[in-house]
């Protein structure tokens, strides 16, 4: 390769690893040519934590653009339920139904399962294996020392689930009843019941089984996580030395490897209700003309499970963007994460209370009002770790000398997203305000805000501060600038009215609000939001073409620590190959955070304390 | 043409962010990494400083603009006794979320440009401050506490369940894809059982008519409610979740397949006022809702203004198919005596759609209000009979006389009407009438004014055993001779086939 002709002056933390450092003998097992031998094993069934990161990475943009569009058509016919959709008849079809008259309108069934697609995907795909795929593979063995994951093979199998999971998923998509349509949550009996809902036939069923596979991707990727974390550290690399990466993605791993084989029971279950006759879920119903023998079974049983995973699977999305983001936010403003070790326990306080929460999904679904108290008191107290949190990254902030790079932008864009979207949470963690704001655009606008954008903004800082990790090169500065002021406020453009609506009571998943004269009043808002939304997607084509674009022409890196961070994947060779360090793997020396420490810049984790130097923390 | 057309822009939008890219770069090439990045903080400092501030402004001129959607304020004020405490928690919520947001945002922006990065000038090593950590936990734990115990408070209050000994009006909503059913207790006070398997066509909800609490059920198109009247609404669903959801009342509830739930509450404005609300004027004439004061058909100056044609609306607030967004059924909320009228005029279900059909457990006998009803009808006509002067309107036909098929034998039923007859003629001691048989064309002719005549007899005998004297009734048989109907079709048959009663001397 070109890059390596250039080959950078050997640099104070690499003499430091030949030192300090500790010698595996990996290299004289000649690992890398066993499995990294020619383009198959190196590009597509690579066992390497870092190529996996990127094919994670890259098709979790994959199902972002898909999920976008479809959130484009969607909002087309809320904000312009009049005009003609004819257009899109070449791309989808049937579900263009066309009047007399010419015109074509989006057809109920398909914009139910476009809204349901949208969340699936974007929760679960793009959020969850986009997000937390890419980042857990490539930072943990990079920063806690380790040549790669404890299971490598695991690792593989975790992104080859994940990608028949989309496979299937994909497939579905173009069933001629449709795509399961029956929302991202999938209720029952409306999930069970082909009879109710066309979506609801071979969809589902594709829809259940894409969503195991998926599970037994996080299921393997997290098990290696926790592994990796808990057992390949380096020399020195003690709990309380870890960037605050590794510990959200760890404890995200915990929480994954807890709360989704609750989701599949709760899967298995509706399967046997679909296929096998059970009554888990279903008892008195009467739909298609007949009533049906299944009695005794309780719908509100599913969602214990799936919420179960549902409200932890939040945090699975947002923990891994607040790691990312006190990482970036501590580097670009070159001083300490504020309270680190707060931060460590705020993130291991919302890991439990998540698991604690999860009926505040269900207020209002017959649950018994005296078990919400339980539900209300655990739910709003997640706001005092989520608080200490936010406190801390305007502490990190202040009194910095802030580089202001695209990273470090939306870290910021991230703290103000999770600002807004948390305190929305404390309405609707509240049953009392909850009774009038469930299932309204105000809930839309409070998880969009909090774990879609603030997620996607966590995402966007990772990708922009380590792409010259994944590649070698950097992302174009400018066009990533002019790409976060346009989708802060775009996205604040297209969430931020939600809450007006959400207040006057709209509903959420309605396909047209002029049926009621109470929703109905509503239509400039809703063409403003649809209209912002397409703004906000053009931005994202600017991220697309410049991350593409500049994998193979971006600026070169030429130096090994663009930014002057401490942590030790900045150690390694500009292009890492397998094992990640030529030589020995460094051993650490001191925590993760000294930013302009007794008035140097940084000093990285390899340099041993000095004489009289106590570790700061 | 036109996906040509896009495609083109897509490639040409392409090519211009490229070279945007190529470009910056090569400046920063001739000028210098450093440099480059110095002029980015002060730039991107500024911006956020610029952002934070449109940002606040945008939202707290928009939360102005958009004040008369937002709970407790303008005309979006609870229609319930419950609802304000919840608009009062929603509120207290806002004020003290606002502060926070307004706070943090201005210390994050205003930080950010602050501490933009300058050459030469050095962060502040400050890893932490645990004072600063035990302020800043306490101070959200106790904002917590006091919003827990507010909502808590308010939330058991609101969902309680209504005591036996409470004065409530049950009504029932049944949700089912795409619409809302909607049963009332009628006289009894009282809602019948149900049964999903007894669901069909004629019987939406199941009702199970040997339960004598349904027959009295009715199932109007409209949820009206007396004001100030406590109300349970069962909530139940037939086929998939549903939600019971009346926006205007803070009145929200899943309606679960084989789980019914509640929600009790009491509508504390009717219609009639909140429309009167919509339309308030100001001090100075203006409209203070001036949404409120357009008009329902724009094109149409002579149409009604919006206020005056409110409604308020029961709707689905849980995703249950295509027709989800649909459900919609009119709320009116009207004074007691209102209310009442309208509950008078209410028909119950299973009198006008089940009462003497298949389904029908009681056809064989007959409910203390029909007795009475027939009662009345049959006197009525009787005292139309006397007081006319045509001979033809002095003969009435015994509509509720049947035999038992081809026989003289009179079914069960028959004797309420005779028994009204009898009473008839005690009132009218001189009365004299004839009794007679008809039938209907088909069959012997012979055999049928035997039969005619035998019916007719039997009714004298009937008579005459409740203490009629015989002198007084004379009795014929026309047979199929005296047709009042084509007999051509079954229903002509039907009228042709009858008693008659004609009264000879008053």
């Amino acid at each position: 390769m070109a890059n390596t002709a250039i080959k950078p002056v050997v640099t104070e933390e690499e003499l430091l690893i030949e030192e300090y450092g500790y010698d595996d003998h990996f290299h004289e097992h000649h690992h890398g040519d066993k499995y990294q031998s020619n383009f198959i094993t190196t590009y597509i069934f690579s066992q390497d934590h870092k190529i996996i990161a990127k094919q994670f990475l890259i098709t979790g943009m994959f199902w972002a653009i898909i999920g976008a569009l479809m959130s484009l058509v969607f909002r087309l016919q809320l904000g312009f339920p009049e005009e003609n959709m004819a257009w899109l008849r070449p791309v989808l079809g049937k579900w263009i139904t066309i009047n007399d008259a010419g015109m074509g309108s989006l057809a109920p069934e398909f914009y139910y399962a476009l809204v349901t697609m949208h969340g699936t995907i974007l929760v679960f795909f793009v959020l969850t294996a986009g997000l937390s795929g890419t980042f857990s593979n490539l930072l943990i063995p990079l920063q806690i020392g380790a040549r790669d994951m404890a299971s490598p093979f695991l690792n593989m199998l975790s992104y080859w689930f994940f990608f028949l999971a989309g496979m299937i998923m994909f497939f579905s998509l173009f069933l001629s009843t449709g795509p399961f349509a029956g929302g991202w949550t999938a209720y029952p009996p409306l999930s069970a019941l082909p009879q109710a809902s066309s979506g609801s036939g071979a969809g589902m069923t594709l829809w259940i089984l894409s969503l195991v596979f998926f599970v037994v991707s996080v299921l393997l990727g997290g098990i290696n996580y926790i592994t990796t974390v808990l057992n390949l550290r380096t020399k020195g690399m003690t709990m309380w030395r870890l960037p605050l990466t590794i510990w959200a993605f760890f404890v995200t791993a915990i929480l994954g490897l807890l709360s989704f084989p609750v989701l599949v029971s709760g899967f298995l279950l509706l399967m046997f209700d679909r296929s096998m006759g059970t009554s888990f879920y279903l008892s008195e119903i009467f739909t298609g003309g007949q009533a049906l023998d299944n009695v005794g079974g309780s719908p509100i049983l599913y969602q214990h499970l799936f919420w179960f995973l549902g409200h932890p699977e939040v945090y699975i999305i947002i923990l891994p963007a607040m790691g990312l983001v006190s990482e970036v936010l501590s580097v670009h403003s070159r001083k300490p994460i504020f309270g680190y070790k707060a931060m460590v326990y705020s993130i291991l306080a919302i890991g439990f209370l998540s698991f604690i929460v999860w009926a505040h999904h269900m207020f209002m679904s017959g649950v018994n009002p005296f078990i919400s108290n339980f539900f209300v008191i655990f739910t709003l107290i997640i706001a005092v770790p989520s608080a200490v949190k936010v406190f801390n990254w305007i502490a990190t902030v202040y009194g910095g000398n802030i580089r202001f790079t695209a990273a470090s932008l939306f870290a910021i864009g991230f703290v103000s997203m999770f600002i807004s979207g948390g305190l929305t949470g404390i309405f609707l963690g509240n049953s009392a305000i909850d009774i009038q704001l469930h299932d309204t655009y105000f809930v839309v606008a409070h998880f969009h805000i909090v774990m879609g954008v603030a997620a996607f903004f966590g995402m966007f800082a990772g990708i922009y501060n380590w792409f010259p990790k994944m590649f070698g090169r950097f992302m174009n500065e400018t066009l990533g600038k002019l790409h976060f002021w346009g989708t802060m406020i775009g996205a604040y453009a297209v969430f931020w009215p939600m809450h007006y609506l959400g207040m006057a009571g709209v509903p959420r998943r309605y396909y047209r609000f002029d049926s009621f004269e109470a929703f109905g009043q509503f239509s400039a808002m809703n063409q403003f939001i649809t209209i912002a939304a397409i703004i906000t997607f053009a931005f994202q084509v600017i991220f697309v073409v410049n991350f593409f674009y500049s994998i193979w022409k971006g600026k070169k890196m030429t130096t090994l620590n663009p930014w002057g961070a401490t942590t030790l994947e900045w150690t390694t060779p500009i292009n890492p190959g397998h094992g990640n360090w030529p030589g020995k793997i460094p051993t650490v020396q001191r925590w993760a955070y000294d930013y302009g420490k007794d008035g140097k810049e940084f000093i990285s984790q390899v340099k041993p304390l000095e004489e009289g130097e106590s570790e700061t923390h | 043409m036109t996906v040509l057309l896009a495609i083109l822009c897509i490639i040409l939008l392409t090519v211009i962010v490229v070279q945007i890219g190529r470009v910056t770069e090569l400046a920063a090439k001739i000028r210098g990494e450093e440099e480059i990045q110095e002029g980015a903080n002060r730039r991107h400092g500024a911006l956020s400083l610029l952002f934070m501030i449109v940002f606040l402004l945008g939202t707290i001129i928009s939360a102005g603009y958009y004040k008369n959607s937002m709970l407790w304020y303008g005309p979006n004020h609870a229609a319930s006794a419950h609802g304000g405490s919840l608009d009062y928690m929603f509120n207290v919520t806002l004020f003290f979320t606002g502060i926070v947001f307004v706070i943090t945002h201005i210390l994050l922006f205003y930080f950010a440009w602050k501490y933009r990065g300058e050459k030469g000038r050095k962060a502040n090593f400050m890893p932490h401050d645990n004072r600063l950590e035990v302020v800043w936990t306490a101070i959200p734990a106790v904002v917590m506490t006091f919003l827990v115990v507010g909502g808590l408070d308010a939330w058991n209050e609101v969902m309680a369940d209504v005591s036996p000994d409470e004065e409530t009006l049950e009504v029932e909503a049944t949700g089912f894809q795409f619409a809302w059913a909607l049963r009332y207790p009628g006289e009894d006070g009282l809602l019948g059982t149900k049964n999903y398997q007894l669901i069909n066509a004629i019987n939406p909800l199941g009702q199970d008519w040997t339960d004598k609490k349904n027959l009295d059920d009715f199932q109007p198109s409209e949820l009206v409610l007396p004001v100030n009247k406590q109300v349970r609404v069962r909530i139940t669903a037939r086929d998939v979740l549903h939600n019971f959801y009346l926006p205007h009342f803070r009145v929200k509830m899943d309606a679960v397949p084989g789980l019914p739930t509640y929600f009790v509450f009491t509508p504390t404005t009717t219609t009639e006022e909140y429309r009167k609300q919509l339309g308030a004027l100001k001090a100075d004439g203006t409209p203070k809702y001036p949404e409120w004061h357009e008009l329902t058909d724009p094109n149409d100056p002579e149409s009604p203004k919006r206020y005056e044609n409110f409604n308020f609306e029961l709707a689905c607030a849980e995703l249950c198919g295509s027709g989800h967004y649909a459900m919609r059924r009119i709320v009116r909320i009207v004074p007691q005596a209102e209310y009442d009228a309208w509950v008078g005029q209410q028909q119950s279900y299973y009198m006008s759609s089940i009462r003497n059909g298949e389904e029908d457990p009681w056809k064989d006998i007959l409910f203390d209000s029909e007795i009475k009803e027939r009662a009345a009808e049959f006197n009525d006509r009787v005292s139309k009979a006397l007081s006319s002067g045509n001979a033809a309107d002095k003969v009435l036909t015994l509509d509720h006389v049947s035999y038992e098929p081809g026989s003289a034998e009179l079914t069960p039923l028959s004797r309420y009407q005779l028994d009204n007859l009898v009473s008839v003629m005690n009132n009218y001691p001189n009365m004299v009438v004839e009794l007679s048989g008809h039938t209907d064309n088909t069959g012997d002719p012979e055999s049928n004014m035997e039969l005619s005549k035998q019916r007719a007899g039997k009714v004298s005998e009937y008579l005459a055993s409740k203490g009629v004297a015989a002198n007084r009734m004379s009795v014929v048989g026309y047979g199929q001779t005296r047709p009042i109907e084509s007999n051509d079709t079954p229903e002509g048959q039907e009228k042709n086939r009858r008693t008659e009663l004609r009264i000879i001397t008053q």
